[in-house]
């Protein structure tokens, strides 16, 4: 009787079997079992039939979707959790404190589900144990990524658990965990911009495969600095929706406090996407590309430069001078689309431009909700956690 | 629209066809692996070798291929898809594709899981005549593909060969991307064992002395085996001999830190769709940036310890838990 009560308040919430499903059917939540269903039949094609039939990847593309979004973008975008974790648990910044562990949470989950899809993006899941345990290539790229991820993935645990036991009603452990991850942290730090760099560095292998103008020996300066100010982005975004849909969740919360955090996180997005730019422009003055400027990859650059780096910087300064919140929440995420537009075009636009459009890669429906699914659960655990856990409330 | 066309489209859409119309191109024998066995064979052959023949070696082998001299036949597939046990037609179908009008000559081919080499068809501006490309694994002397492999699986033997460990490869498919050539291919059809493919040089018929079973049956003397440095020196030699004939370049020499085959040609190599302007291995820019890596994550490490150390101190200092609430 005991552990049924218990099952009933901390996972139920307090309600019957029966009234917690039948909360459960919204149209909302419709669309997302509808999205996870189709994920899970994508997911068994592929284990079954394998790559071939599945999705569309071939020799001339054997990175597509699932490497592009899942991996390329959606690990850049779930950088914030530990850029918040590393300004209130090592440098005190004690503003930040109430979005700590939202954004530790986001981030882990970010991964882990990243990964997940990483794993059967391999063509032999089952050995992914291998790049730890029984080969290293050492002179990968790819191999420091892969650790990177795996390192990380426990950073982010020792960073929530405290959450995790709190809610289980573990003093001790929480306690323990609570010191681990200052030291997790420190850890976490010199981790993350490593993998982010390496990210970029993936592809500083195929100098004559990349269009010139994606193509840079600061390939890894551009990953880490626009996963800087993206993840700063996704943080703003993410802040504003987690405390529009919890506010009930939310004693005494100051909207005041709030938007005057946003603002001034958003200069520092500025500051950095101010850095972006200047990085980018130096890359096309020191490698003299302006002559690639003026072809169609050309002006698809200029697309992503002007319409996703200097917008935003526009609308943003716009923004912050006159105080309005929305305008400077939809900038952010605006700059979240452009580091995405980023990543696919690193990652498969530029990536082998020069063989016919016929040829290029298009994903297959399977992949898409295979991706799409993913990130769906990412956000349907997110959900879960954080009306249970002493997340938002602590 | 029929029902059978009916009924593929309404698998297409399920995604249960078992018919891909892009791949479907490059490979022929969807749902089943190419079948490889020569990336096992070869492997245990070399594994063999480094316990009991000793590897210093003078020169690694190499293959010089001279443009000039090819004439399209394609005889080099077949003895390559008969030796490697990959799926095969008669050879006839290869030697005739050359006077055909409609044949694999229209379309510029790549190497695919079931194809180590394959030969296309370039036009000589100036004189308008044929020039046939044979293309496979360049056997690189600083492979991208080795060093791109997080699990190891590639190795340059002391022969010159690049080969593959099927018992390592996770199926990353990075080495794919890395290759400058776009050599190695994927067995994207077979869905729990798939291997990475690609040329090996022969490594089973050149430890034991012989040539490569393509350079066995080109008739033409447009393939010659031999070590790099004597080809080196032969082709720079032909050049010489015939200026008229040829570009004053030797491809693989410098290219991508120099390759184990060497081309010679009557037209300019970035004509024929060989990648030019890089003269070191494109390794070489992952290494700095995991040696940067390493640097920086170095010099990072002491300060943040010391934050660590300070906040928890301080925490101690004001009494523990409540710090974190
Ligand atoms: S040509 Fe490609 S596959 Fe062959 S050795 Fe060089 S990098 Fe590796
Ligand atoms: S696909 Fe296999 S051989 Fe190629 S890089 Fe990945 S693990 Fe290595
Ligand atoms: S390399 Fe030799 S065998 Fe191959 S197509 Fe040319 S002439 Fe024929």
């Amino acid at each position: 009787m005991k552990t049924n009560s218990w099952f009933r308040e901390k996972i139920l919430l307090g309600q019957d079997f029966k009234d917690y499903i039948a909360g459960l059917l919204t149209p909302w939540n419709l669309i997302v079992g509808i999205i996870l269903i189709l994920g899970i039949y994508a997911l068994g094609y592929r284990i079954l039939f394998g790559f071939g039939p599945a999705t569309n990847l071939t020799n001339e593309y054997p990175w597509g979707l699932w490497k592009t979004l899942n991996i390329l973008a959606e690990i850049p975008l779930s950088a914030p959790g530990l850029a918040i974790g590393t300004a209130v648990y090592l440098f005190k910044v004690k503003d930040y404190k109430m979005f700590a562990r939202p954004a530790v949470l986001a981030s882990l989950l970010g991964y882990v589900f990243g990964v997940l899809t990483l794993i059967f993006d391999l063509g032999r899941y089952d050995r992914v144990l291998y790049p730890f345990v029984l080969f290293w290539g050492l002179e990968s790229v790819l191999f420091l990524t892969a650790w990177h991820f795996f390192l990380y993935i426990l950073i982010c645990f020792v960073e929530w658990f405290p959450a995790f036991f709190e809610w289980v009603g573990a003093e001790r452990a929480r306690n323990l965990f609570a010191k681990l991850g200052v030291w997790a942290t420190a850890l976490g730090v010199i981790i993350t911009g490593g993998h982010q760099a390496a990210l970029g560095a993936l592809f500083l292998i195929i100098p004559t495969k990349l269009h010139p103008l994606w193509y840079s020996s600061l390939l890894p300066v551009f990953f880490l600095v626009s996963a800087v100010f993206a993840g700063i982005a996704v943080f703003i975004v993410q802040a504003t929706i987690t405390y529009k849909v919890y506010r009930n969740q939310l004693v005494n919360f100051n909207y005041k406090e709030f938007h005057r955090r946003l603002l001034s996180l958003s200069k520092i997005l500025v500051v950095v996407l101010v850095a972006y730019l200047l990085l980018k422009l130096l890359d096309l003055a020191h490698y003299n590309k302006w002559k690639y400027l003026f072809t169609p990859y050309g002006y698809w650059y200029l697309v992503e430069l002007i319409g996703f780096v200097v917008i935003p910087i526009i609308t943003l300064i716009i923004g912050i001078k006159a105080k309005w919140v929305k305008w400077v929440q939809l900038s952010a995420f605006w700059v979240i689309l452009g580091l995405i537009l980023n990543r696919f075009n690193v990652g498969l636009i530029a990536y082998r431009w020069y063989i016919p459009l016929s040829q290029k890669y298009w994903p297959t429906w399977m992949e898409v909700a295979f991706s799409l699914s993913m990130i769906t659960w990412a956000i349907v655990v997110y959900k879960f956690i954080i009306k249970r856990m002493p997340i938002l409330k602590h | 629209m029929n029902r059978r066309e009916f009924l593929n489209k309404i698998l297409k859409v399920t995604g249960l066809t078992v018919y891909h119309p892009y791949v479907a191109k490059e490979e022929s024998v969807p749902f089943r692996s190419t079948g490889n066995s020569v990336n096992r064979k070869v492997w245990e052959i070399y594994k063999k070798r480094k316990e009991t023949v000793s590897q210093k070696l003078e020169d690694t082998y190499a293959i010089l291929v001279d443009l000039n001299k090819c004439i399209g036949c394609r005889r080099c597939e077949w003895a390559c898809n008969e030796w490697n046990k990959n799926p095969n037609k008669p050879i006839k179908e290869f030697e005739k594709s050359r006077f055909e009008k409609n044949s694999v000559f229209n379309e510029i081919r790549r190497t695919t899981a079931g194809q180590f080499t394959v030969v296309n068809r370039f036009f000589d501006e100036k004189t308008g005549k044929p020039v046939y490309v044979k293309i496979q694994c360049m056997h690189c002397l600083d492979p991208a593909c080795v060093s791109a492999c997080f699990v190891g699986a590639f190795t340059k033997t002391p022969e010159g060969a690049v080969i593959y460990n099927p018992d390592a490869c996770v199926g990353c498919r990075y080495c794919l991307i890395a290759c400058p050539f776009d050599i190695p291919a994927y067995e994207y059809f077979d869905p729990f064992t798939p291997q990475v493919t690609k040329c090996t040089m022969c490594f089973d018929r050149i430890v034991e002395g012989e040539v490569p079973a393509c350079v066995a049956i080109c008739s033409a003397d447009a393939l010659k085996f031999g070590k790099r440095k004597e080809l080196l020196e032969l082709a720079h030699k032909i050049i010489e001999d015939n200026p008229d004939k040829y570009v004053p370049y030797v491809y693989g020499e410098h290219d991508f830190g120099g390759t184990n085959w060497l081309y010679i040609s009557p037209v300019p190599f970035e004509k024929l769709g060989f990648p030019m302007g890089y003269n070191e291995t494109p390794a070489k820019f992952t290494r700095n940036f995991l040696f940067a890596v390493k640097v920086l994550e170095i010099l990072a490490a002491p300060p943040l310890v010391y934050l660590a150390y300070k906040s928890l101190s301080d925490k101690s200092k004001t009494g523990g838990k409540n710090e974190d609430k």
